[in-house]
């Protein structure tokens, strides 16, 4: 193992070095590119056996990633924002078809207005495509969630494609010390990918992504409901064994502070950082406020998030996305599933500061509301 | 059960999709009418007309195609 100082974006590229995949078809946007440009250097340098193919947009990177995961062999690719939103209509087909592609997003807002700056709109819009997602909190978070990321989706019990989702600039742009594993470990931890069901053999010739008339699309749907409702025990299991290799610790959730307190945030990604520190200040002033830290999106974990609040009177969820005239994403999961007095704030679109005072005021506002949904951070009307 | 991911393993299967429940309105064909021209074998979009003019009716949609092609009037549709 080697500690370096790197960008989250360069901790994904040494992540997905690390896999040895076969295909790497990727399209370069900001704040992603780098990624690419690490990866393009890794493929010409040797590091990395694999075809980089440089496509003409990101629907083509992410077409030929399920083309290349359909033919059997392990792809990485990643994206952000607009290009995301490009590939959109292939993300639902890489689910139906069960194909196991693990694809990095920097998350970035969404346009109109154009904006380059940071919010989580991209892959939420994705959220019902069937694809695991988790939002990480720093460097070391996105490499190691990129490495246990192909193990999740390659189980046979899963396979269906991950999003690893890294907040754009913040952790993109940020340089922070990372641990890289070494190449025996990771192959120890991650073998290589031998699908069963979908790989190209002349010997055994195969249809891929064909019609499926009303008798059988319902059931092809169901299946992955049901990979996805399995996917939480391979995760658990998943982030076990990371842990006996590596040493770090992972879950599906993180409970900062929340047994004795009375009041809970709930958020995802690099934010969490910031909220840490805050409850760590308002701690010594007496307040109890904690932190759930949702760490896996999807699949949503139900059990894991009422285990974690169970003892607390009120929540609060900080989104960074909206649902127009409903408040939050993570919100409306939260108020489906979760029986508990919540109230939704909307912070940060397209990379509007998210300040300690920004969570205090959250805070306050769970303590005294006034509505369910407020956006925090608006500036007044003269401003 | 389908497969996982859909994908199909036995090449041919199209075979299983009788697209005959498809059918509102059923070719006859009248082979005293007939001049043995083939147009509606080679029009029939699920190839369901055979070289000796019998019409399968396990995969004739019932599209009419032929029925409209027919030069002599030899195909009628009849509602089901
Ligand atoms: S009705 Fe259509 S499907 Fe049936 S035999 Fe005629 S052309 Fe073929
Ligand atoms: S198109 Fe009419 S005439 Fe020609 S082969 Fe068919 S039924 Fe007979």
């Amino acid at each position: 193992m080697t500690k370096e100082v790197m960008t989250a974006n360069k901790a994904v590229a040494e992540a997905a070095r690390l896999v040895k995949p076969k295909v790497i078809p990727v399209f370069p946007i900001t704040p992603q590119t780098s990624i690419s440009e690490y990866l393009a250097q890794y493929v010409a340098d040797g590091d990395i056996d694999a075809k980089y193919v440089k496509v003409e947009s990101e629907h083509s990177a992410i077409s030929a990633a399920v083309g290349a995961s359909g033919a059997g062999v392990r792809v990485f690719t990643a994206t952000s924002s607009q290009g995301l939103m490009l590939m959109h209509e292939i993300i639902f087909a890489a689910a139906g078809m069960r194909v196991p592609i693990v694809m990095a997003n920097a998350n970035r807002a969404i346009s109109a207005p154009l904006s380059i700056w940071n919010d989580q709109q991209d892959s939420i819009a994705q959220r019902d495509a069937g694809w695991l997602q988790t939002y990480v909190e720093d460097a070391q978070d996105a490499l190691d969630s990129t490495l246990m990321a192909y193990k999740i989706s390659e189980n046979d019990d899963v396979l269906l494609p991950s999003m690893v989702c890294l907040d754009g600039f913040i952790l993109t742009h940020t340089v922070e010390p990372v641990d890289i594993p070494n190449q025996e470990d990771v192959n120890k931890f991650l073998p290589s990918y031998n699908p069963k069901h979908s790989f190209l053999d002349p010997k055994e010739p195969m249809t891929l992504g064909a019609l499926a008339d009303p008798g059988y699309y319902f059931e092809a749907r169901h299946a992955i409901e049901i990979g996805m409702e399995k996917s939480i025990d391979v995760i658990k299991k998943t982030c076990k064994e990371f842990e006996e290799i590596f040493g770090r610790k992972y879950d599906l959730v993180e409970n900062y502070k929340c047994d004795d307190a009375e009041i809970v945030l709930v958020a995802m990604g690099s934010v969490c950082s910031t909220i840490k520190a805050v409850i760590d200040e308002l701690r010594e002033e007496g307040e109890k406020i904690g932190l759930l830290k949702i760490r896996v999106y999807r699949p949503f974990p139900v059990d894991e998030i009422n285990d974690a609040i169970k003892n607390c009177k009120k929540l609060s969820i900080l989104d960074k996305n909206i649902t127009f005239g409903i408040g939050g994403a993570l919100y409306s999961d939260i108020k489906a599933k979760i029986n508990k007095e919540t109230y939704g704030f909307i912070i940060g679109l397209g990379g509007r500061d998210i300040t300690p005072d920004t969570i205090k005021e959250v805070y306050e506002k769970t303590k005294n509301p006034e509505k369910d949904v407020t956006w925090v951070g608006l500036k007044k009307e003269d401003d | 059960m389908v497969s996982t991911g859909c994908v199909i393993k036995d090449p041919g299967n199209s075979k299983k999709n009788k697209t005959g429940s498809w059918r509102t309105f059923k070719p006859v064909l009248d082979k005293e009418k007939c001049i043995g021209c083939d147009k509606c074998v080679m029009f029939c979009p699920d190839a369901a007309i055979n070289k000796d003019h019998d019409i399968n009716y396990d995969y004739c949609k019932g599209c009419g195609i032929c029925s409209a092609e027919c030069p002599v009037k030899a195909i009628e549709m009849i509602k089901e």
